[in-house]
């Protein structure tokens, strides 16, 4: 068994990634949906703080991670008032069923 | 295997289980709940990753924040009693296929890839990055900085401005 | 002392009032009482820098100009200019820091005195704030040191203007007084702007000091002189309109529509005074010529007010034609070269007229409230003719307004004596040195006509007998806020202030610190230098002060006579003179004038335009139009506009016959130009325009039909066909398309990674 490295960081971002990925797509629930957007931008968190530990990015990693996480709290504060502004107007969070501009 | 690795598999196991729970749970409040457990997860990863500070704001904006949104979000777009109605994933096929080519091709470029990795693990060498990302942010990255600030008061006003309840326009 | 210091304290008061602004014009209805005081203590503050900024500045660096300035943008290298940096920055010369404190003066005592007149007032913390950001304005216009910020801030002061004149929208005549002075304002600026562009194209800077040292050192646009007299007068176009000069001076009167204490700020001490400012800060860059313009410019304006003032009988008209007036000789005097005598006149009228202005707001506000109790609202609670006695009830207006009437009649022991004086003196300097004898006896029947017109206004409203008995008992005395303003003004308008000696002001401080300057402009255009000028100014001092002395008493006295002791009867006069008594009752019909030839003729222009696009651009368009529906149903309708079309057809086919021939000729025997081919050429020449025009006539309709028509259906079909294959992915569900983005992704990343 070989030390713990750099891939070993890449490969856990991937799973959780993909996962995340999984929950955007198949969920119904715009609140899942919200949920799988997080976990996809904390694999990108790992990645970014991953390189720079690993790589000659020094701080700069860790700089764009703090970003990140600012981004995803304006992110699911605004998406989730929409939802609930959605949840007022249709009576669902379902996003398939919120097909209004389609009829 | 040394103790940090040990340490690794534990969360990055707990990290990928809680994670599987979050996408797969029938029930909305299991999902919100595992999603807690990643993000300690994920907080811990940061931890041996030696960026402190950005493992004690995972836990700040995430757990404290995130989290907390999200269940006020189930909470008030779900009757308690019936939680678990809707949940019921879609389309399970295609984006099974889809997804796990996707994650296939990124293991794949990950684990191929020759990276010019400099271990700079060293017990002793270990300093708080706090100082250095306060550095950076009044000095490089002012400007982003700056920007970043102002979206969130841009997302904290727009927030509150689509959230809030309407008054009724006519008394029926 | 530190120079830093002054410029620190100098642009703090430049920002204090734009401080108050915005906290007004965001805060203002939640602040208790509009947020008055806010803007009355910053203002205060303002007054307490500047005067600490002036005294420091004259004790400790009395010669010199303290300079701050940055580069604000680079434009870098521009075509046909240039590196081209442009600097803003101020300047704290002795001229800058006296008008910052007179502007700081009037400023906040109106601040003060409106409290009390703008009581009630619906819109009163935006009038605050407004005040408030006339001053920063104002201040921008004072402190700049190049003329690009001198012209924002012209601007400005402008706006400012404009909002304080409509401050009281809802009236339909303040509303048209405020545009109007706005839209003449408009024509001087085009003026100044195409001077300043005239020295901005020569020297490539705006900073005043950069040009006058080009200038001085030869250096001067289009290497002629009379582009720099242009440049001057067209400089002077911004001081006519704002200064309310002559032909622009119809704006000033309208303006009164606002309250009064904005008439005091804006309309009478210091916008208005922004013209005079100008014209003394560039004054070393006007030639010889562009003075005397601007002393006859001076002139004629003094003279055509003062005699409509004569004839007005609202307060506040009355006023305004005395402040054109008053303005035209502070022109007149810097155009004959008196330029201190100029710049110390503006000062002392500043103090003078602002009291006169706020003493007629203490009048108004008084009439007002009597008439308001009556419940008459038919009554002009301006027209003086409504008042009369009013010195037993309001004796503090009554006292103070007599002292500002005092000075500015020029009588002796007052400011505007030694102010007004050495106008006169510069004037008749001049006649002297130049034989232009027209403006000093133009400058002394306006000192007699100023006295005359302004006693007449004192008697009129304060003394003699009230007109209705019921409303004088109502008059009261305007309350504590109103009064100090104007005892204030009315200290300030005493001598001791501006020189410890009363009948020569080139002993005071304001000539000790202001000496005229020496012009920068080439010698053959150069006016007379300051020491032969003030060489005859010193002859010409004592003639000048008894004459004009002789002259205001007896314009009191006329006064006097007239409208005190009626031993002449003013309305037989003007009935005996009664086209003279109009022509001045109408304004020398200037209104009308401009309403005759710019209203007028730009409907006159219009309607012209309109027939031009109605029939020659509109024709054209419309009969492109027909020909074209001529071609494409040439064929269809059998030449049912057979005329146009065929017509149409013969010029195609006659261009194309044209063309063919000229390129057979030229391109295809390029060699051989014997006569033989030329004709074979236009032989093809014809047979192809006839080919054209044939194939038009014949195939115009079968070509649409089968080929356009064609082509727009095809286009339909295929979209629809498509349009039914590609409706079987649009599930319209966002999380699908994000499946075919990620699958889309896949391939993308193996096609390129294996290519």
């Amino acid at each position: 068994m070989f030390s713990v490295g750099l891939t070993h960081y890449l490969v856990l971002s991937a799973i959780l990634f993909s996962l995340g990925l999984f929950g955007v797509v198949t969920r119904r629930n715009a609140i899942l949906v919200l949920m799988g957007i997080e976990l996809i931008l904390n694999s990108a968190n790992i990645n970014f703080i991953a390189f720079s530990h690993y790589g000659k990015l020094n701080i700069d990693g860790q700089l764009a991670a703090v970003f990140v996480i600012i981004l995803a709290a304006a992110e699911a504060a605004v998406a989730l008032a929409i939802v609930l502004n959605i949840y007022k107007t249709f009576q669902t969070v379902n996003v398939d069923e919120i097909n209004k501009l389609k009829e | 295997m040394q103790m940090l690795d040990l340490i690794f598999y534990v969360f990055a196991l707990l990290i990928i289980f809680s994670a599987s729970v979050v996408v797969f749970a029938k029930n909305i409040i299991y999902s919100a709940f595992a999603l807690l457990f990643t993000f300690f997860g994920v907080a811990a990863i940061y931890v041996l990753l030696t960026a402190d500070f950005l493992a004690v704001t995972q836990l700040l904006i995430y757990v404290g924040g995130i989290l907390v949104l999200m269940l006020f979000g189930v909470m008030l777009t779900h009757k308690l009693i019936s939680v678990d109605i809707a949940v019921k994933p879609m389309r399970i096929l295609p984006a099974t296929i889809i997804i796990a080519m996707i994650a296939g091709t990124l293991i794949g470029i990950f684990t191929t890839t020759q990276w010019k990795s400099v271990e700079s693990f060293n017990g002793n060498q270990i300093k708080t990055t706090t100082n250095l990302i306060g550095e950076a942010f009044l000095t490089a990255y002012l400007l982003p900085f700056e920007v970043a600030s102002v979206v969130l008061l841009v997302a904290l006003i727009g927030a509150a401005l689509l959230a809030r309840r309407e008054k009724p326009k006519n008394n029926v | 002392m530190n120079q830093d210091l002054l410029v620190i304290l100098s642009i703090s008061n430049l920002l204090i009032p734009l401080l108050s602004f915005l906290i007004l014009i965001f805060f203002g209805k939640r602040l208790p009482r509009g947020g008055d005081s806010i803007a009355t203590t910053l203002l205060f503050i303002v007054l307490g820098s500047s005067f600490y900024v002036m005294f420091q500045k004259l004790m400790n660096f009395p010669d010199e100009a303290i300079q701050a300035s940055f580069k604000w943008v680079s434009f870098g290298n521009v075509p046909f200019i240039g590196q081209l940096d442009i600097h803003l920055g101020i300047v704290l010369d002795n001229l800058s820091v006296i008008m910052l404190t007179v502007v700081a003066i009037v400023s906040s005592l109106v601040h003060l005195f409106s409290i009390g007149y703008m009581k009630d007032d619906v819109r009163y913390s935006r009038y605050f704030a407004f005040l408030g950001f006339f001053t920063f304005s104002m201040s921008v216009i004072v402190l700049t040191n190049n003329f690009f910020t001198m012209y924002v801030g012209w601007e400005l002061v402008g706006i400012s203007s404009y909002l304080l004149i409509g401050h009281w929208y809802e009236k339909k005549s303040a509303s048209d007084a405020a545009i109007k002075a706005f839209i003449v304002n408009r024509i001087g600026d085009l003026g100044m702007f195409a001077g300043v562009m005239i020295i901005f194209f020569t020297f490539k800077t705006f900073s005043f000091d950069q040009i006058f040292n080009a200038i001085s050192s030869g250096n001067i646009p289009m290497g002629s002189e009379n582009w720099l007299t242009a440049a001057g007068i067209l400089i002077f176009c911004g001081a006519i309109g704002k200064s309310a000069q002559f032909p622009l001076h119809v704006w000033l009167p309208d303006a009164m529509e606002g309250p009064t204490p904005v008439s005091a700020l804006i309309h009478a001490a210091t916008m208005v005074a922004a013209g005079v400012y100008l014209v003394a800060r560039v004054f070393v860059m006007f030639t010889a010529d562009a003075l005397v313009f601007i002393a006859y410019i001076g002139a004629i304006t003094a003279f055509i007010s003062a005699t409509i003032a004569i004839a007005q009988n609202d307060i506040k008209k009355v006023l305004a034609y005395s402040t054109i007036s008053q303005l035209g000789y502070m022109i007149m005097g810097l155009g004959v070269g008196a330029y201190t005598a100029g710049f110390f006149h503006l000062t002392t009228h500043a103090m003078f007229k602002a009291g006169l202005f706020l003493g007629s707001g203490s009048v108004i506000h008084a009439m007002h409230h009597a008439l308001h109790h009556q419940h008459d609202h038919q009554t002009d609670p301006q027209d003086i003719r409504n008042m009369g006695g009013l010195r037993q009830k309001m004796p503090v207006t009554f006292w103070t307004f007599l002292i500002f009437t005092l000075a500015i009649s020029g009588v002796p022991f007052t400011s505007g004596f030694l102010s007004k004086d050495s106008i006169l003196a510069g004037t008749l300097a001049f006649g002297n040195l130049t034989g232009h004898y027209l403006i000093p006896i133009i400058g002394f029947f306006v000192a007699g006509l100023t006295a005359f017109y302004m006693f007449r206004l004192v008697i009129i409203t304060f003394l003699g007998e009230h007109k209705d008995n019921n409303r004088i008992v109502l008059i009261h005395e305007s309350p504590a806020v109103m009064t100090i303003p104007l005892i204030i003004f009315a200290v300030l308008s005493f001598f001791a202030f501006y020189s410890l000696n009363p009948f020569d002001a080139a002993e005071g401080w304001i000539y000790k610190v202001l000496p005229r300057p020496d012009s920068v402009v080439p010698l053959a255009s150069k006016a007379a230098s300051s020491d032969v000028f003030n060489e005859a100014l010193h002859h010409a001092h004592y003639p000048a002060m008894f004459l004009s002395l002789i002259i205001a008493g007896l314009g009191i006295l006329f006064a006097y006579i007239t409208y005190h002791w009626r031993k002449i009867d003013a309305d037989k006069v003007a009935e005996k003179f009664k086209p003279v008594y109009q022509f001045l009752l109408n304004k020398w019909y200037f209104d009308e004038l401009y309403g005759k030839i710019f209203v007028a003729g730009t409907h006159a222009t219009t309607r012209i335009l309109r027939w031009f696009d109605n029939n020659i651009i509109d024709g054209f368009v419309n009969n492109v139009g027909h020909w074209t529906v001529a071609i494409t149903l040439g064929y269809k309708e059998q030449w049912k506009y057979k005329t146009l079309s065929s017509t149409v057809y013969l010029t195609v086919a006659i261009i194309t016959s044209v063309l063919v021939t000229f390129f057979s000729a030229s391109s295809l025997w390029p060699a051989a130009s014997s006569i033989i081919n030329y004709l074979f050429a236009i032989i093809i020449g014809i047979i192809a325009g006839s080919l054209t025009f044939f194939g038009f006539w014949a195939g115009a309709g079968g070509f649409d039909k089968y080929i356009v028509d064609g082509l727009v259906n095809g286009v339909a079909y295929l979209s629809g066909f498509f349009g039914l294959v590609f409706r079987k992915f649009q599930t319209g569900k966002i999380q699908t398309y994000l499946i075919f983005v990620l699958f889309g992704f896949i391939v993308l990343y193996f096609i390129f990674r294996f290519l």
